[in-house]
């Protein structure tokens, strides 16, 4: 059959797909954007007054299947760490804060969740998925990016975050 | 028709490897820009026994198959 | 004396445009970025699906799962019964009523790896006279930043042909599909998917009950062996900014037999409050006959055929159906939903032999199902 013949160019193009070398985002060892933006509990927030302390900034929303999996174990991570002087940022990205505000309630989100219903945070840190996961270290340098969610990266952020406190 | 497939051949390969110059556009709806496409009323097929029994009545009726299901747009996430 | 050239003329082009556009994805593929699709959702749905029309009621109940068992992998099975009561016209002016049952059966496999998310799929159905088992495998490909998937699919179908009350029959029915797409987001709003499916069929293909009509006599009907079809697909989806969508699909189909066909449908969805969704949609279908179709054929062809499935006629049908979210949560969703259709069918050269007068009826199609994913 002569249309076989498709599927050997098919693998072909698949094959070249899966060996994609990925593109830097945020570029490591160099300083986060800064930025300010107001929190579901209402007052503002600049990430550059979280100096001083290791920062995961978690980029989410309520249509995002992988980071509402994800929200449980960021919780855990928080909790865990913030004596240590560790914050976790939660970025939502919705069109209604009020559907943000009602699933992080549902979740029982216990870290600070800042509205960027407009995209400009997550436009200036150039996401390339959602969700996206940066880790600052304490002078607000970029020192680990996490593109999507699967089960068992959080303990990799738990590693990490660990390394940045000391 | 063999040095011309030899020749496309050769020059998927050329690509493939990133060496070709191509000015392709960059992605213009970003990632945390699918809300709207993330929404189920939003998908091509609706729920699969649904779009299956659908299909089935019309098959058994009408002459016309094919091309009716397909992948795309949705969340875009992982 | 004229040579005819043989079929195979259209396929030194067809492969060349093929590899042309292999060429160019190969291009558009050396710039996307590395990213990695989901798995489809885990999710149980449980319907009772229902038919009425020309004489013909099969109904019963259909049931799927679907489950993520590690990382890449997701399992889905589903169950489908139809309970068959007919007396078609077909049936009744030619045979007498009766009622059957077919079971269907189906299991089936996803698999992501990065950007491509890939689907394997067998099903079985039988019923008293008929076995069709088919193997399919679609390969979804994301690229571009994700705005653009490219699908490729091939299905495989065996089938096997009995006769009630003639343990003699036994016939086969191969088929082959084979499939490509693309879809395009076209901007946060909007989004375009283009479809193409090649069908080859071969071995029976007619039914073993069904009569012709040459000279206002019946003889047995007699379709060609080999069939072969083409289709092409456009759909369009967007979102209209309040809490609403609006669909559009536009396929032509042609094959072999000489049967062209066209259908356009339109559908509006919209959202009422956190927990309502409303569905219409109406769709126009029309379709010509088949080169050895003949209602009362005036001359003895090698190829007839009175069935009405390859005749002259179209379409109309009006659909709505309404959605309601019983519980949402992160963890699951569970949503009930209610679909009901109404079709007119014209034939334009199909004679009701009863009354003389050209064929029509209406059909009605109602869909009341369960669904869930968690």
């Amino acid at each position: 059959m002569r249309l076989t013949k498709l599927f050997p160019a098919v693998f072909l193009v698949t094959t070249a797909l899966l060996t994609q070398t990925a593109q830097a985002a945020v570029t490591l060892m160099t300083a986060a954007p800064d930025f300010t933006l107001r929190t579901l509990s209402g007052p503002n927030l600049r990430l550059q007054e979280q100096r001083g302390k290791v920062v995961l900034i978690n980029f989410w929303a309520t249509w995002c299947g992988p980071c509402q999996q994800e929200m449980p174990k960021l919780n855990q991570l928080y909790e865990k760490y913030r004596s240590a002087g560790f914050v976790l940022l939660g970025v939502n990205v919705d069109e209604d804060a009020n559907h943000a505000s009602d699933v992080a309630t549902k979740l029982g989100l216990k870290f600070p969740v800042l509205l960027d219903s407009e995209k400009s945070v997550s436009h200036l840190f150039d996401l390339a998925t959602m969700p996206s996961t940066v880790i600052l270290d304490r002078d607000g340098k970029v020192r680990y990016v996490h593109r999507g969610y699967l089960s068992g990266v959080e303990a990799e952020y738990d590693k990490k975050i660990l390394e940045l406190l000391k | 028709m063999n040095l011309r497939a030899g020749a496309v051949i050769a020059m998927l390969s050329v690509q493939l490897t990133g060496c070709a110059q191509w000015h392709m556009p960059e992605p213009w709806v970003k990632p945390y820009e699918r809300e709207a496409l993330a929404d189920p009323i939003m998908k091509f097929s609706s729920d699969p026994l649904s779009a299956k029994h659908t299909e089935h009545v019309r098959i058994v009726r009408e002459a016309a198959r094919g091309a009716t299901g397909v992948e795309g747009g949705g969340c875009g996430c992982n | 004396m004229a040579v005819t050239k043989p079929k195979t003329a259209g396929t030194g082009k067809r492969f060349r445009l093929f590899w042309k556009l292999a060429t160019l994805l190969g291009g558009v593929f050396g710039h996307s970025q590395v990213r990695a699709t989901d798995l489809p959702e885990d999710e149980a749905e449980a319907m009772f699906h229902y038919y009425n029309g020309g004489g013909v009621t099969a109904e019963g109940p259909a049931l799927l799962v679907r489950k993520k068992v590690a990382d890449n992998f997701s399992l889905s099975a589903g169950y489908y019964v139809d309970s068959v009561s007919n007396a078609s016209i077909d049936v009744v002016t030619t045979a007498s009523p009766y009622r059957e049952t077919r079971d269907e059966y189906h299991v089936g496999l996803d698999y992501v790896h990065r950007d491509a998310h890939l689907t394997l799929n067998f099903s079985d159905s039988t019923e008293p006279d008929y076995i069709a088992k088919s193997t399919s495998m679609d390969i979804a490909q994301e690229t571009f930043g994700g705005m653009t998937t490219v699908n490729v699919g091939f299905t495989r179908g065996e089938d096997q042909v009995f006769k009630h009350k003639n343990p003699q029959f036994k016939d086969f029915a191969s088929h082959w599909m084979y499939r490509l797409g693309v879809a395009q987001i076209l901007t946060p709003h909007w989004i375009v998917s283009l479809n193409g499916e090649a069908v080859s069929d071969e071995g029976f293909l007619s039914s073993p009950y069904r009569v012709a009509r040459v000279f206002g006599a019946a003889v047995p009907e007699n379709d060609p062996r080999t069939r072969s079809s083409r289709s092409v697909d456009a759909r369009l989806v967007g979102d209209l900014g309040s809490h609403d969508a609006v669909h559009l699909e536009l396929r032509h189909f042609w094959d072999n037999w000489d049967i062209k066909a066209n259908n356009l449908e339109v559908g509006y969805s919209r959202y009422f409050g956190e927990d309502w969704l409303a569905d219409v949609s109406t769709r126009f279908y029309s379709q010509t006959k088949a080169l050895f179709y003949s209602d009362n054929a005036a001359s003895d062809t090698l190829y007839i055929s009175r069935n009405r499935l390859l005749s002259t006629f179209k379409d109309v049908g009006l659909g709505g159906k309404l959605t309601y979210t019983l519980k949402k949560d992160p963890a699951y969703t569970v949503k009930l939903n209610g679909e009901y259709e109404l079709t007119q069918y014209k034939y334009s050269d199909f004679t009701d032999i009863r009354t003389g007068k050209l064929y029509s009826f209406n059909s009605n199609v109602v869909q009341l199902y369960v669904s869930a994913t968690f």
